[in-house]
């Protein structure tokens, strides 16, 4: 039972996420089906939804936009042997350092000085708010996932704290700062497509995501391709291992959660300077958690964490449709997909794993 | 005497936020002291707290709505413990998509079986609560302020579900420590190969003591949509799971300091919500957020090591395969 099950490499990266992903569309159909609307029909507005109008596709890729940098953030950290939960509260925290210098720079300072600093500063907030639990568990041997939790339920508190009390626009109700300047809002990708002569619909779809394309690019260089990519796969398959190849394994996990922290603070750029244009409460929406499936489905490699964002993006924008046209069924249905596929690609992957081992051993056998 | 009073009812009202925080504490006892990461509190509470007010609503009696609620928390502990136990899967992965599910799940069935957005309806016929039990002459004791309010407040005017969850502590301390169950409990979190060596089955234990879980995030989860409050709304669970999951922590995987813990976790909650905008001396107004974060921040002080030490049963986490 337990004998290595070794899939060749384009079962286990493509065959099997996609057994599991089916596994639980079906589960999420047999939903659909209870609830008293026809699955097929739901698909196909989902779909519709999702891809068949050119706003439709500017709001897919806007959703997968974040979830490109909170999975991203999972990946890292994972490579490492740590379970990040905490990229829900450190996108939120890592939003307000963007935020922070949009609201300082956004009408004082030219576009391409305000964008730089904006991301670093996102970047930097993410990292500080994962270094006290990437800390803890590297020096004090604090559980990383309790901790991660813990500093959701802090990040939100302060966010609260600081929107309701420093940073709300006076002579206002709702806890949101004032709006940022011109200088400090991403272009939106139906101007950049004007520019060069191609129309497009009007959708939220802006800059961050040709920044996020980067960033995976990035990640697969540094996990990859370079020594310090190296250390951090090491420390994540076998740390005592590590340890003898004179890898510092407490080293790597504060540097691997710094790196996670930075990723999910990008979502700030896209939700806040790309979209929104001011700092409101509870701006990440549950990206962190969508974050985990991602990564999960993307079995942590930039390409795949790209499908996934772009299909979970889907799923978001799709849902609005579904909600929109079945009366029945309202967004939540997408939470419950999102569920279903976080337990069959993360919790239930052994269920098909063992019998597709058996099926291509028996084949290699003939 | 003003003082007295307000004394008296935030204890009350701490009481009252503790309930469903123990209930699932004690919950998390059971499955962690067997070796088991128990994240998925929250989200068997969230079921639970939907399946009772669903089925109060539908048959106009609490008692039903307690089945479904521990029915339902019953079914997402045994998927739990086949994606864990049995098939060795990873227990946090497991736990958060039962949380994401459920968090949608129940809204999804709420909207389509009432049609309310979500909801369930209000819960307002007779029966269809757990109401408050007022004990023998509590309304006349009421009048006499120093032992009369305490009796009245304290002790009575409560419903049954927090009398019950008061006697599981006690309970939960003789099983644990005291019965043959609870030594290879505490055993198999420990260290599941001398129970496997032993001829006692790991993967069975564990099944029990997830299930156990189950049951009482149940009654948990009941208590929420049926006692505190009169039906179920979106995400009402609002962290409680990860809270009681802190609590545990705090209270060092034990019965009475995990006790403790919840009072303290409910009493800075019930302080919350009374010192909003009041200037205290010296300090002058804190914030409620930062009185509401304290029991995140004390926590991690803990897991830190930096306010004594918690050590996690030594198995946690780790699925069991005989064959290493």
């Amino acid at each position: 039972m337990s004998a290595p099950q070794k899939l060749p490499r384009w079962a286990e990266l493509g065959l099997l996420p996609l057994i599991n992903l089916a596994a639980a569309l079906l589960l999420s159909g047999l939903v659909v089906k209870i609830l008293g609307e026809s699955p097929w029909a739901a698909f196909k507005l989902l779909a519709s939804g999702a891809f068949g109008t050119q706003e439709g596709i500017g709001y897919t890729l806007y959703y997968a936009t974040n979830f490109i940098f909170t999975g991203l953030g999972v990946a890292v950290a994972y490579h490492a042997g740590l379970f990040n939960i905490g990229c829900e509260g450190q996108a939120y925290i890592g939003g307000l350092g963007s935020g922070l210098i949009a609201l300082w720079l956004g009408d004082r300072a030219p576009f391409f000085v305000v964008l730089p600093i904006a991301i670093v500063a996102g970047a930097a907030f993410g990292a500080a708010w994962a270094l006290i639990p990437a800390w803890l568990q590297a020096r004090r041997g604090s559980h990383i996932v309790i901790t991660t939790i813990m500093f959701n339920f802090i990040a939100a508190s302060l966010m609260t704290y600081l929107l309701v009390n420093v940073l709300i626009k006076p002579g206002q109700q709702s806890p949101e700062s004032r709006e940022f300047g011109p200088q400090a809002m991403l272009p939106a990708a139906h101007e950049l497509f004007a520019k060069i002569g191609i129309t497009f619909s009007p959708s939220p779809l802006n800059l961050a995501f040709a920044i996020a394309l980067l960033a995976s690019a990035l990640v697969w260089v540094l996990v990859w391709r370079t020594r310090w990519g190296y250390a951090l796969r090491v420390v994540g398959q076998n740390p005592s291992a590590a340890v003898y190849a004179g890898i510092s394994p407490s080293r790597i996990i504060i540097q691997a959660m710094l790196l996670s922290g930075a990723l999910a603070g990008g979502l700030g750029l896209n939700e806040l300077l790309g979209s929104q244009h001011r700092i409101l409460i509870d701006f990440p929406g549950g990206a962190g958690f969508v974050g985990i499936a991602v990564a999960l489905m993307g079995r942590n490699h930039p390409i795949g964490i790209l499908v996934s964002a772009v299909l979970f993006g889907a799923l978001a924008q799709g849902g609005a449709q579904l909600a929109f046209d079945m009366p029945k069924i309202n967004r939540d249905m997408v939470v419950v997909i999102q569920g279903l596929v976080i337990l069959f690609c993360g919790a239930l992957e052994n269920v098909f794993r063992a019998p597709l081992a058996l099926l291509f051993r028996a084949k290699g056998e003939k | 005497m003003e003082t007295y009073t307000l004394i008296v009812l935030t204890l009350a009202a701490t009481i009252r936020v503790a309930t469903p925080l123990l209930l699932a504490a004690i919950a998390g006892m059971f499955s962690e002291r067997s070796g088991v990461v128990d994240l998925g509190l929250e989200g068997k509470m969230l079921g639970a707290a939907f399946a009772a007010a669903a089925g109060s609503a539908a048959t106009g009696s609490a008692w039903v709505g307690l089945g479904s609620g521990i029915a339902t928390a019953v079914l997402l502990a045994l998927l739990f413990a086949y994606a864990t136990v049995t098939q060795r899967g990873n227990q946090v992965v497991a736990a958060m998509a039962i949380n994401i599910m459920v968090a949608g799940l129940g809204p999804t069935l709420a909207l389509a079986w009432f049609n309310l957005g979500g909801q369930t309806p209000q819960l307002d016929g007779p029966g269809q609560r757990f109401t408050s039990l007022v004990w023998p002459w509590a309304n006349t004791a009421a009048e006499y302020p120093l032992p009369g309010l305490l009796y009245a407040q304290l002790l009575s005017g409560h419903n049954l579900i927090v009398y019950v969850t008061v006697a599981l502590v006690p309970l939960s301390a003789w099983v644990l420590f005291r019965t043959r169950f609870g030594l290879r409990l505490r055993a198999v979190g420990e260290s599941p190969q001398a129970v496997d060596t032993a001829g006692i089955s790991v993967t069975g234990l564990r099944y029990q003591a997830i299930l156990i879980s189950g049951v009482l995030c149940g009654v948990a989860g009941t208590y929420l949509s049926t006692a505190a409050s009169a039906g179920f709304t979106r995400d009402m669970t609002a962290g409680k799971g990860y809270l009681a999951l802190a609590a545990l922590i705090f209270g060092k995987w034990k019965p009475y300091p995990t006790l403790f813990a919840c009072l303290l976790f409910a009493f800075t909650d019930a302080l919350a919500s009374r010192l909003q905008g009041v200037s205290l001396p010296l300090v002058g107004v804190i914030p409620v957020q930062a009185i509401l974060a304290l029991p995140y921040v004390l926590t991690v002080l803990l897991l830190a090591g930096f306010v004594g030490k918690a050590t996690a049963p030594a198995a946690i986490g780790l699925p069991y395969s005989k064959e290493k």
